[in-house]
């Protein structure tokens, strides 16, 4: 009986995950637009946008691989399994043990690795742009990540999502300033890989500035909403996983009766659309009160994720006098 | 075999007969050595009446030497597949002679991994040294190859040299140069702390750990591409295997301080070595550079293996050993496949230049696709092989914090931050060497006329392929057939206290709680993937438009014309963050005045610190010291009676102080 309904959870999650990305997407779009003074478009524009790009056709270079056709596929499935992978409404998902926190972040290189492959598969200056200052940035990311895991896994001693949800909940943590710097380090990494300002901006189409944008500048139509639907889906991702480590109060855990744990489950989802709703915001908020930096000073930037969460491991060890 | 391969510059079709008996060896001894692990991995013993006549030749097999025996000759078999359509495809009178040390390579590295007294152990690990030497030297005439093989000769015989000492230093308290006896008689504190130093600078020079990996990325690329496979893929693990049987076999009880400096230097070899592969043009070359990064994250959980024990906590130090031996297999594997890759490449194109390549994934496609599986496996992307080495490693690392000493606690962090550094860059690497060389235009003339290589090469790289995906999805089988060597060198396996272990997952020791599943990620995704074409092509649009894209108003037949992304062009950014301070990595733009007509150049210059901060160094004092010896050449006969008469006497008065 669990395990059907822990299957049952992981199939809501994996359809929730999906209808709720581009919802995420228009809220931010339309916080920033009346944060700035405008009116913006509705937070269902995304939807639309996706509708139409998916009926649209696909134009192609002559010189395009088959690489080129298969990437969006695989990028969004990778990045879609990753999204089901986070706990966001309930611990009890089927899927938790395939991969861990670990795993997690390495799935997420994978659909990277991919897409700045297929950036190069044309032949086109702006592709080689962009996937160059990519894998830079996620070279620079991924240890500043590891080390947020790090100091994370010296707490509860384990790398498995759901284990340190339940952990947290459990209230044994209490406020401590090494996790106040780690979830400080885990937002700058999440801005650096959802290609958000200061980093990079979602919005231009200014050649030069361009990181994420310019590597997917060949694509177009199902592929391009296959992409897009991708990066949504990551920043829901990203989002979810913050609120998995640190905020995860809200979320249904391990319950006796079936009825309890539904009742729980759809209690989970109301506090996971709360705390998006309160992210979206704040990520608006920010978004709108920092200007983008240079590309080569994303180096400093990332750099000092890592030292601030190196930091957090070790107020760690002290505290804990381990 | 090596007789069969001295009449094969006659004869041609000898080559096969070469390649396939020594696949066929190979074979037999990789069999072998798999159900020896399988059944439990028990130690065979022979004691062979040759040698020095006191001392007979000892040979002992026991789980760890199978281990290794399984990767050597299951390199053995792959690279003489390949090797066989190699051989064939570049048939240059000119070239020195492959087929007769071939054989005597494999055979060397084999008596390395039996040998059980000091002697036959450094006989066999310089005719191991001496034969790839010989290979290294095949294409002699170029005089880069030369450079490479005398630096090689030079490193070859300092490392040997030094495990001479090291050995010398373990049997001086009882003078029996048998492993047996060595383990027996627990050696001084002093002598223990010397041999480790000793052992890790000769097997290290022999594995290419930074600054002693000099010689790897020029004598690597320089020999025949099944032998480059063999030499970065095999020849660097038995260096490693080296390391383990001294330090964590013969030596006995380790010291913590002895993992802490190889995890030291594992990390500095592990980001070092991927900072100069992103740095090079040279396919063979970015791959030997490559293989030091890879040598790094194996030295590294070595150390935590040996901090591990060294804390008496060894179901850990043996998931550190599980992850060290399982990269050990894993990169064999990638590292062969891409080596074939470029020996594909290179026969397909004449050249192994990044620039001059480009496009390729049309016009050999099986290759392009085999590369793609090798570049994802090394980038350490799930769910292939590369990634579960990488996550043992890291679950290693995460128990950093139950050790008792405080600099490594906080040590351990700061190389776990240097893995995931190195692990990172790795993945911009092969995108790079992925990018350049299969995907986008070719970049020259011979890059656009290359047609896909024969059927033994191509099956020589399907092996290794097919087995990066395999021990992906089920690392569990290869980790226990690991074990009775785990439980030799560690006494526990990583598996030891979680109850419930089904063969299909991952969940090593329960101190820190956590699993993996590649197979279930695999099927997930093609089971998603495939859906989801199905759904989009049928529900919303399958529609295809085929046109030319925008290259900033460059589109001619030219190769050169086209304005798309070079190989120097993708690393500038990482060369700006990190090679500028590492390497002093300069980039000179050459800007003509205005109404000038030649183009404008940009330039890239960069050091090797390893050269410019140690070995430069090194060749000066050492031609100093030559400079003030040559006084001895050239001095009156009574003097040089003199200095005999003075060398004789201080020679007495030793062995008056040490007889006593």
């Amino acid at each position: 009986m669990t395990m059907l309904l822990a299957t049952l959870y992981q199939i809501v999650q994996m359809l929730l995950v999906l209808a709720l990305a581009p919802l995420l997407t228009g809220w931010v779009r339309l916080v920033k637009a009346r944060l700035v003074g405008r009116r913006g478009p509705s937070p269902v524009q995304p939807y639309r946008d996706l509708l139409r790009l998916l009926r649209k056709e696909v134009v192609l270079a002559r010189n395009a691989s088959w690489l080129f056709r298969a990437v969006p596929y695989l990028m969004f499935t990778a990045i879609w399994l990753a999204a089901g992978l986070v706990p966001i409404f309930t611990t009890q998902l089927a899927l938790a043990p395939t991969a861990d926190l670990i795993a997690l972040i390495a799935l997420l290189g994978s659909a990277r690795f991919f897409l700045a492959l297929a950036g190069m598969d044309i032949g086109t200056s702006f592709g080689g742009i962009g996937s160059s200052r990519e894998m830079m940035i996620a070279a620079l990311a991924e240890p500043a990540m590891l080390m947020v895991v790090f100091s994370v896994s010296i707490l509860v001693r384990t790398t498995s999502l759901a284990e340190i949800a339940d952990f947290m909940m459990s209230g044994v943590v209490g406020l401590r300033i090494s996790l106040a710097l780690a979830l400080i380090a885990l937002i700058m990494v999440a801005i650096a890989e959802n290609a958000r300002i200061p980093i990079d901006n979602p919005a231009t189409h200014l050649e030069l500035t361009m990181v994420h944008e310019a590597m997917v500048l060949e694509y177009s139509g199902r592929h391009l909403a296959l992409v897009e639907a991708a990066s949504m889906l990551k920043m829901l991702l990203y989002m979810g996983l913050i609120a998995c480590i640190f905020v995860p109060w809200g979320m249904a855990t391990a319950s006796a009766g079936v009825g309890q744990g539904i009742v729980a489950a759809l209690w989970g989802m109301v506090a996971f659309a709360l705390k998006l709703a309160v992210g979206g915001a704040l990520l608006a908020l920010f978004e709108t009160s920092i200007a983008k930096m240079r590309v080569f000073r994303v180096g400093e930037f990332l750099g000092g994720a890592l030292l601030l969460s190196l930091l957090g491991a070790i107020f760690l060890y002290v505290s804990r006098g381990v | 075999m090596a007789a069969t391969g001295v009449a094969a510059r006659r004869l041609p079709q000898v080559s096969g007969i070469v390649y396939g008996g020594t696949a066929g060896a190979c074979t037999l001894a990789a069999l072998w050595a798999a159900l020896r692990l399988a059944g439990g991995g028990a130690a065979d013993e022979l004691v062979l009446p040759v040698g020095l006549p006191w001392i007979h030749a000892h040979l002992r097999a026991d789980a760890l030497s199978a281990v290794f025996l399984l990767v050597v000759n299951f390199g053995g078999i792959t690279a003489s597949l390949f090797g066989w359509g190699y051989a064939r495809a570049h048939h240059d009178s000119h070239a020195g002679p492959v087929l007769p040390f071939y054989p005597l390579f494999l055979a060397g590295m084999n008596m390395v991994l039996v040998a059980d007294d000091a002697f036959t152990f450094l006989v066999s690990w310089e005719f191991m040294s001496l034969a790839s030497w010989l290979l290294v030297l095949s294409n002699h005439r170029e005089a880069e190859t030369q450079r490479a093989a005398r630096l090689y000769l030079i490193m070859a015989s300092f490392g040997t040299a030094c495990l001479l000492l090291a050995f010398g230093l373990l049997a001086t308290a009882h003078g029996d140069y048998s492993f047996a006896a060595i383990r027996a008689h627990a050696p001084s504190a002093t002598a223990a702390a010397l041999g480790v130093i000793l052992v890790l600078l000769g097997a290290g020079s022999k594995a290419g750990i930074v600054p002693l990996h000099v010689w790897l990325p020029l004598a690597h690329p320089a020999a025949p591409s099944h032998v480059s496979a063999l030499m970065s893929g095999v020849m660097t693990k038995v260096a490693v295997y080296a390391m383990i049987r001294v330090l964590f076999d013969l030596l006995g009880e380790p010291d913590w301080w002895w993992g802490g400096v190889m995890m030291a230097f594992g990390a500095v070899t592990a980001v070092m070595g991927v900072l100069y592969a992103l740095m090079q043009e040279d396919v063979k070359r970015l791959l030997a550079y490559s293989t030091v990064e890879n040598i790094g994250a194996i030295v590294i959980a070595l150390g935590l293996a040996l901090v591990f024990k060294a804390s008496h906590t060894p179901v850990i130090a043996a998931l550190a050993l599980a992850a060290a031996l399982l990269h050990v297999v894993n990169h064999s594997l990638f590292k062969s496949l891409l080596f074939f890759v470029a020996g594909a490449v290179l026969t397909a194109t004449g050249t192994r230049d990044l620039n001059q390549l480009g496009g390729l994934i049309h016009r050999m496609p099986t290759t392009a696709f085999l590369a793609l599986v090798g570049a994802a496996a090394i980038s350490a992307l799930p769910p292939l092989n590369g990634f579960v080495g990488e996550w043992l490693l890291f679950q290693a690392i995460l128990n950093g914090p139950a050790l008792p000493e405080w600099s490594l606690k906080i040590g351990i962090a700061v190389v776990g931050a240097a893995v995931a550094l190195a692990t990172a860059l790795a993945a911009a690497c092969f995108v790079r060497f992925y990018g350049t060389a299969f995907l986008g235009r070719p970049r020259s003339r011979v890059a656009n006329a290359a047609v896909e290589i024969g059927m033994a090469m191509r099956l020589g790289m399907v092996v290794p392929a097919v087995l990066c995906v395999a021990l992906g999805v089920l690392p569990t089988p290869l980790i226990r057939l690991f074990q009775p060597a785990l439980r030799q060198m560690v006494e526990a396996g990583p598996f030891d206290d979680r109850a419930y272990q089904p063969w299909f997952w991952l969940a090593p020791t329960s101190a820190i709680g956590n699993s993996y599943n590649g197979l279930i990620m695999l099927v997930v995704i093609g089971l998603l993937s495939s859906v989801l074409v199905l759904v989009i092509h049928r529900r919303a649009s399958d529609r295809v438009r085929w046109s030319i894209p925008w290259g900033c108003g460059f589109d001619g037949p030219d190769p050169a014309a086209v304005t798309q992304y070079t190989a120097s062009s993708f690393s500038q950014p990482i060369r700006r963050a990190f090679g500028s301070t590492v390497f002093h990595a300069r980039d000179r733009v050459d800007m003509p005045e205005p109404g000038e007509t030649r183009p404008a150049r940009l330039s890239v210059t960069w050091t090797d610190p390893a050269w410019t901060m140690i070995f430069v160094p090194i060749v000066r004092a050492v031609n100093w010291l030559a400079e003030r010896a040559n006084v001895l050449q050239f001095m009156t006969i009574r003097r040089y009676l003199t200095l005999m008469f003075l060398a004789l006497v201080v020679l007495l008065v030793m062995v008056a102080v040490t007889q006593r």
